[in-house]
């Protein structure tokens, strides 16, 4: 791994999501130069491409305020008025600009382009096509390991190559995380390169999180297979393996569904799709009927077996914690974008998956590809002539003496204890207890021992950081005594009004929690 | 995951070496790419859209591999299939503007959809 693959720019953006290709198109029409490096490819990487979804647009400010409204509803009282609000502005103009741009949205019956929905391998192509022609550096398969700092500032960012086999450095003024959400090593569309990476590299240099409680959302898959997109079943009944219907009262199908779960076996049939819809939801959603027709099944008309799968913080709302409007994450020169955030500013307590989440990466993207390129632009040409040393440490430099650690092991102990229904769906603060102190112990295997160079380095970075993430996770899922939206406590079972706050979490090896006063009362004034 | 690159289908180009975002295909010389490391696919079926010659398919299981017959998925007209769906055409995006999502949100606010599923379209 001599040939080190030397990179400089302005700006580094670490990711190929949406969140990081807005936020280098925003760095880039600022004037400045943008690198962009993804662990896989930009265009199919994250969660967006495989996916179809709505988006938070509003061409009026009655349908911005019902919008807000309906979010609002479920949010139960940790969502940040005056920011959904701006996502929603900010989404809808940079949505025009896509309409703009070219990107082919469909017409709607009244001839008007239907700009309210995304279908995710055209978007993220199409947002490819943009960086690269808005002049991005752009480097697929460069797995970012860690960030380069000088004195407090961070100065860019370290990794691997992973097709050349060699290792990469990429000098920066400033630098944007889009490096998505943690998913646990759940096998949902577009999520096993979601490993916490970014929440990792930036609570190394003392970036603190939020929301980390709200790490629990689930989906419903057919056949064991890794769609986990709910539109359809907005049409479907559900069902025991002996044929009797779940009822399912309003507003609680998750709950529901995952207390069946754990007694057997559950189905569905689409049987509530009448008329146009049928073939309207063919044509609209094909990725879900994808393993309904390998499989020879008709979901209108037969019954299919579902599971639930976890979708960890990608649809749930912890992540970095933003220190301003900027989305800087307030260590100097570093910015977050997009589900590498924590969302409760749009989702609260419940899940922002959808139309929320995906106008969530645009605004975001935007406002973190602004602010790192104003940061940039004060440092001028002084940034390029610091000393910069990597920060990185768990995973890759070994606190003790350099053993082998597993990273498969470490990988299948977050799988056991982060993704089942009667651990995660439906907590108890024993089962978290138990949980945390399994982490524990593998974090410090992991922090101590663990080191690695190359390809071997990616694993262990990446179980590193889903570790990092799961402690996070249960740390604030115990320190939350009550229960709040997905954040269900079998031995806490009411909301607490008293704890109408958010948690912030710091710290990595012993993770402290913290309520954030400052939140609450900003969102009861509104 | 993914389970078959089709030999009498695939030309060898690569493209679903570069594209995979999980890097699961490796570059073989001199002749078609292998799947390399089939545990790290993530079953997002993207790698079938982008192929120029619907040379590859993914089984819907995604946390074990399958037993598929590539005679019979051929036969049954699967290769291929997503893009065909989507209005992609040799390797190349399409079929975006015909895309009838918007009938099924307004089908949810006309009351063909019962309304305690409404948020669920959100998602």
């Amino acid at each position: 791994m001599n040939d080190l693959v030397r990179l400089s720019s302005d700006v580094l953006v670490l990711g190929g999501g949406p969140a990081a290709c807005w936020a280098a198109l925003a760095a880039r029409e600022a004037g400045l130069s943008v690198v962009m490096v993804d662990k896989g490819y930009v265009g199919t990487s994250g969660a967006t491409a495989p996916s179809n979804t709505g988006t938070w647009y509003a061409a009026t400010p009655e349908r911005q305020a019902k919008l807000v409204e309906e979010r609002l509803k479920l949010a139960a009282g940790l969502a940040d008025v005056r920011q959904m609000h701006r996502v929603i502005e900010a989404s809808t103009q940079h949505l025009n600009a896509l309409a703009a741009r070219g990107y082919p949205f469909p017409l709607d019956d009244e001839g008007q382009l239907y700009i309210a929905n995304l279908r995710g391998p055209d978007y993220m192509r199409f947002m490819r096509s943009q960086v690269i022609r808005a002049g991005v550096t752009v480097r697929d398969h460069h797995p970012a390991l860690e960030l380069l700092v000088a004195g407090d500032a961070v100065a860019g960012a370290a990794g691997v190559a992973r097709q050349a086999g060699r290792s990469w450095e990429a000098r920066a003024a400033a630098v944007v995380l889009a490096t998505g959400g943690c998913a646990f090593g759940s096998r949902i569309l577009g999520a096993t390169g979601l490993t916490g990476d970014g929440q990792l590299m930036a609570a190394e240099l003392g970036a603190t999180l939020s929301g980390m409680e709200f790490s629990n959302q689930y989906g419903i898959v057919p056949f064991d297979s890794s769609v986990n997109k709910g539109l359809p079943y907005g049409w479907g009944s559900f069902y025991r393996a002996d044929g009797s219907q779940i009822i399912i009262p309003p507003g609680q199908r998750f709950p529901v569904l995952a207390r069946e779960a754990l007694r057997g076996a559950i189905f569905s049939r689409l049987d509530r799709a009448h008329g146009q819809l049928p073939d309207a939801l063919r044509r609209g959603q094909p990725n879900c009927f994808l393993p309904f027709d390998r499989v020879g099944v008709d979901p209108f008309s037969q019954v299919f077996p579902i599971t639930l799968r976890c979708e960890g913080t990608v649809r749930g709302t912890g992540g970095l914690r933003r220190a301003d409007d900027d989305c800087s994450t307030a260590i100097p020169g570093l910015y977050a974008a997009g589900d590498a955030l924590e969302r409760q500013d749009i989702g609260g307590a419940a899940s922002a998956g959808g139309g929320p989440n995906a106008s969530w990466a645009i605004a975001t993207g935007v406002w973190a590809g602004q602010g790192a390129a104003r940061f940039a632009a004060s440092l001028g040409p002084r940034a390029g002539q610091r000393t910069v040393r990597p920060a990185g440490q768990a995973g890759l430099r070994p606190a003790g003496t350099e053993k082998a650690v597993n990273p498969q092991e470490a990988m299948a102990v977050v799988q056991s204890e982060m993704l089942p229904l009667d651990r995660s769906f439906f907590r108890s603060g024993e089962q978290l207890t138990r949980s945390l102190r399994r982490l524990d112990g593998m974090w410090t295997a992991i922090r101590d021992h663990s080191a690695g160079d190359g390809q071997r380095a990616l694993r262990t970075r990446e179980a590193a950081a889903l570790i990092a993430s799961s402690r996070w996770a249960l740390r604030s899922a115990l320190a939350r005594s009550e229960s709040r939206g997905m954040h269900i406590r079998l031995d806490m079972p009411a909301i607490d009004i008293g704890q109408t706050h958010r948690f912030i979490v710091s710290g990595i090896d012993d993770p402290v929690i913290t309520p954030d006063r400052a939140v609450a009362s900003e969102v009861l004034a509104s | 995951m993914i389970e078959v690159v089709s030999e009498s289908r695939c030309t060898a180009c690569n493209l679903c070496v570069k594209v995979c975002p999980a890097n699961v295909f490796d570059v073989v010389t001199g002749g078609i790419p292998v799947i390399a490391r089939q545990r790290d696919c993530q079953t997002c079926f993207l790698c079938e859209i982008y192929c120029p010659a619907d040379a590859l398919f993914v089984a819907p299981k995604a946390d074990t591999a399958s037993v598929v017959d590539e005679y019979e998925i051929e036969a049954s007209g699967l290769f291929g299939s997503y893009a065909r769906a989507l209005g992609w055409e040799n390797g190349r995006p399409g079929g975006t503007a015909d895309d009838p999502t918007h009938r099924l949100r307004l089908a949810s606010l006309t009351g063909q959809l019962p309304s305690n599923q409404v948020q669920e379209l959100a998602r």
